[in-house]
């Protein structure tokens, strides 16, 4: 059996997997860091409680992000040994630094800070926090500047058929890596920022069915108290319309910041994978036009299947260059240049199985790049329209009483999620048949470039890999319901969940010195 | 002689090393939870004795793989992809480890934490396990070609060696960790864990001699019994004063133990990072599996630069959580309950 489609289905389920509890810690960390120091600074108990309770569901979701992380580092060697052999001079480095220079501090600081909470003074326990949260963003960096050295290779000259690096300031500062990088961080924050968003209303609105708030004459809030709910005080109100604003806010400062760099990450790719934004626009013939519906078959493999029936002239170049009237190549003309350019078979190496000698096809599935780069924009636009309604309904203090607002404002939170996971697949799948693309543009070096169906591993048998395949798909979705759940509970029970205090005061420590912050 | 290579083997040693004297503990840890009390709160003491560190210990793991990709691509690239079935397991064994870490308390009823209790048992034991092969694999040799592929199948790796390598880390481990739990808790867990070290620690401790002894007839030179000699004398040290209820200095034998004996392996065997069983041409030594020096070189400056400092604030960390804990400090366990009118 053919190993590389079913290697190709585990990197790309793991990765998404992965990729789905990733934005959330990268996005939801600040957010925390940023009410913890609202706490040391202010002293109000409302940041406090927020910390805490964000805090907890920060800690649920990174675990997954931790144990998945592992199989990502494992799986280059395990089922893709070709590539770790081609790109390691170049590729271990960054993931290297990752280690050593970012999760090193990430989980240290974290330890510290779920177990330091009375044992470390305020300021330093807050620092801690800061410290992981910083952590996490280097790792992101690191990672992101290893990808983007697959979409676009620098740094390095040709060696033996080899890339071997030569200028790791050149790996580090890829302009791909930092439009990406930005463009990751920013797609991170609105996922942050609109589970804040869509878990406070559904606070809100449990404290209006319950009849704790009520409005007066004129719509505007009267925040009510119950003694007999844990943690369902006047400042639980506090607690979640701060969180709404915050989330709402960050949402539309975060899709701004998308909409920036993914322009520039657009401009840049049209210069260096030509034909995987041509893939993205099902633009067969050289024009202007940016396609808001094609129909036809975008999967035939066959351009020429494919009828755009709404088009808008001169935004296609506008995306690529800024102006209205420079031609954007299409398919038609770019397959024929890709196959000079890099050949039109795969090497007949022994090494590749099967696959030796194969004709290569140029074309990236464009359903799944036409679609996939609509479906991140609209699921982006999407929820930055949730977040800017969410400050309008609650501009009184509290949200409507309607339990399917509530409920759309809960399942908004998914909109973000849904943007990363399009963007990424289309990016990824985009840059098909290559593993690692070849980098066109002046700084490029002829011949650094590898095609997917030479990466898997040899020696590996298509059974082993849908054995692994099986093993993380049915772990992976265990775990995912495991923690949803756990999510759900935790978010049910609101702030009483993640500081039990509050529910029952006599708990509370005589001498909090004397008892230990205990996580598990 | 290859400077940048061998201070990168050296690099991957240490690391390993690293990697073992930490997470011994956390993965002997989660292996005793499964067997040596019934008591949920004596369960939570063991747990949290590894709470504040154990993920910070895993890094070494994930640093320890991505510095042998960076610095010995061909190594990494061979070594996991002939190894593919045991580390899908080792895998699959730490993610329900640390899932199980993080989730066991955030449920209230019996059946979730032995649900999890057992997760996390049999995921350290495989992780234990499977790490503890890979590494004996590395040194004594696996099937692999002229381009570094396995020959011979999924379970080429399966050989003694694999299963002595994996009892080594297993039996390590568990000694570690009790000698780990005397040191940092109260009470009968604490007596539990100091009369677990004197009985079953010298035979724990036996397939991590074995290995030692394995690859020392193998490819030892003068050096590297000498190596053999001191580790020979540490765990002696060790063992003893954890008879005579030492348990600083017992933690410490067994500590130093394990350093000098995994540098009595890992001298053995330099140049040589994975010998090929079925021809001595197709071995990948330091100099043919490296990277360029110019990776080396700067992956030797940020390593420079990083590793004292994550040796500084992970020193710092065991300084903050550094007392012995005992049952009574625990907070009670509490049930979330939805905060809605009922």
């Amino acid at each position: 059996m053919d190993p590389l489609e079913i290697a190709r289905w585990q990197f790309g389920i793991t990765t998404v997997y992965h990729f789905v509890m990733v934005p959330l810690t990268l996005g939801l960390g600040p957010l925390v860091a940023i009410m913890q120091t609202m706490w040391v600074r202010t002293g109000q108990e409302r940041y406090l409680r927020m910390t805490k309770f964000w805090g907890k569901l920060y800690l649920i979701n990174f675990i997954v992000g931790v144990a998945t992380g592992l199989v990502q580092e494992f799986q280059f060697g395990m089922a893709w040994s070709e590539y770790s052999r081609f790109v390691g001079d170049v590729f271990g480095a960054p993931l290297a630094m990752e280690g050593l220079l970012a999760f090193f501090f990430e989980s240290t600081f974290l330890g510290l800070w779920i177990f330091g909470w009375s044992r470390l003074p305020k300021k330093l326990h807050l620092a801690t926090l800061w410290v992981a949260v910083a952590g996490s963003i280097a790792s992101a960096f690191f990672i992101i500047v290893a990808n983007s050295w697959m979409q676009h290779p620098v740094g390095v000259e040709l060696v033996d058929g080899r890339p071997v690096l030569t200028d790791i300031w050149a790996v580090l500062t890829n302009n791909t890596a930092l439009t990406a990088y930005s463009h990751t961080l920013f797609g991170a924050l609105a996922v942050g920022a609109a589970f804040l968003v869509g878990i406070s209303w559904y606070q809100l609105w449990q404290r209006r069915r319950d009849g704790i708030d009520t409005t007066d004459a004129r719509g505007r809030v009267i925040v009510g108290a119950r003694e007999d709910i844990p943690g369902r005080d006047r400042i639980d109100h506090g607690v979640w319309l701060r969180s709404l604003r915050i989330g709402a806010v960050v949402a539309i400062l975060g899709f701004g910041g998308v909409a920036i760099t993914g322009d520039a990450q657009a401009k840049l790719m049209f210069e260096q994978q030509p034909l995987k934004m041509a893939a993205a626009e099902g633009a067969c013939h050289d024009g202007t036009s940016f396609s808001v519906l094609s129909i036809g078959n975008l999967g035939s493999g066959n351009c020429d299947d494919v009828v755009a029936i709404i088009e808008i002239p001169g935004i296609l170049s506008f995306l690529a260059h800024g102006d209205f009237d420079t031609e954007i190549k299409g398919v038609n003309t770019l397959i024929p240049e890709y196959r000079a350019l890099y050949g039109t078979n795969l090497s007949d190496d022994p090494l590749y199985g099967e696959r030796a000698g194969q004709e290569i096809n140029y074309l990236p599935i464009m359903e799944v790049t036409y679609w996939g780069f609509r479906l991140m924009i609209g699921f982006g636009i999407l929820a930055a329209g949730a977040a800017v309604l969410a400050l309008w309904l609650t501009r009184k203090g509290t949200v409507p009483r309607s339990k399917p607002v509530m409920w759309a404002a809960v399942a908004s939170i998914a909109a973000p999620f849904a943007a990363n996971i399009a963007g990424w697949v289309f990016t990824e799948m985009g840059r098909q048949p290559f593993v690692v693309a070849p980098n066109p543009t002046p700084g490029g070096v002829d011949g650094v470039f590898m095609f997917t169906a030479a990466a898997v591993s040899p020696g590996v048998t298509g059974e082993e890999i849908i054995f692994s395949l099986a093993a993380f798909a049915l772990v992976y979705g265990a775990i995912l319901v495991v923690e949803l759940r756990l999510l759900v509970r935790y978010v049910r029970g609101g702030v009483a969940s993640a500081m039990p205090e509050l529910g029952n005061p006599d708990d509370a420590p005589e001498k909090p010195d004397d008892v230990l912050a205990f996580a598990y | 002689m290859d400077f940048l290579p061998t201070l990168w083997f050296v690099a991957i040693a240490a690391l390993w090393i690293g990697y073992l004297l930490l997470e011994g503990f956390d993965l002997g840890v989660g292996m005793l939870l499964l067997t040596s009390t019934r008591d949920d709160r004596q369960r939570r003491l063991i747990l949290n004795t590894i709470g504040p560190v154990w993920d910070g210990n895993e890094v070494w793991l994930i640093t320890a793989g991505a510095a042998t990709f960076a610095a010995f691509p061909l190594w990494y690239a061979s070594l996991f992809s002939t190894l593919y079935i045991p580390l899908t397991l080792t895998l699959l064994g730490l993610i329900f480890r640390a899932v199980a870490i993080e989730y066991r308390g955030k449920g209230s009823t019996d059946r979730w934490r032995r649900m999890w209790d057992r997760a996390l048992g049999i995921g350290s034991f495989v992780a234990a396990f499977g790490v503890g092969a890979m590494l004996a694999l590395t040194t004594t040799g696996l099937p692999i070609d002229a381009n570094g592929d396995r020959v011979g199948g999924p379970f080429a790796w399966l050989t003694p060696y694999a299963v002595l390598g994996g009892l080594a880390v297993v039996g390590f481990c568990l000694v570690h960790a009790s000698a780990f739990l005397g040191l940092k808790t109260l009470g009968a867990v604490r007596s539990r864990a100091r009369r677990f070290l004197s009985t079953w620690g010298p035979v724990a401790l036996l397939p991590l001699v074995g290995w030692v002894l394995v690859v020392q007839v193998q490819s030892g030179d003068v050096i590297t019994w000498a190596l053999v000699g001191l580790a020979v004398f540490a765990v002696l040290f060790g063992v003893l004063s954890a008879r005579r209820g030492r348990e600083g200095r017992a933690f410490l034998g067994l500590a130093a133990f394990l350093i000098l004996g995994a540098a009595s392996i890992f001298a053995a065997v330099y140049p040589v990072v994975l010998p090929s069983t079925i021809d001595g041409a197709f071995d990948l030594t330091i100099s043919s599996a490296s990277s360029g020096d110019y990776t080396l070189g700067v992956m030797a400056v940020v390593t420079a630069i990083g590793l004292p400092l994550v040796l500084l604030y992970q020193g710092w960390t065991y300084w903050v959580f550094r007392q012995r804990l005992g049952v009574q400090h625990l907070p009670e366990a509490h049930a979330v309950e939805p905060a809605v009118l009922r």
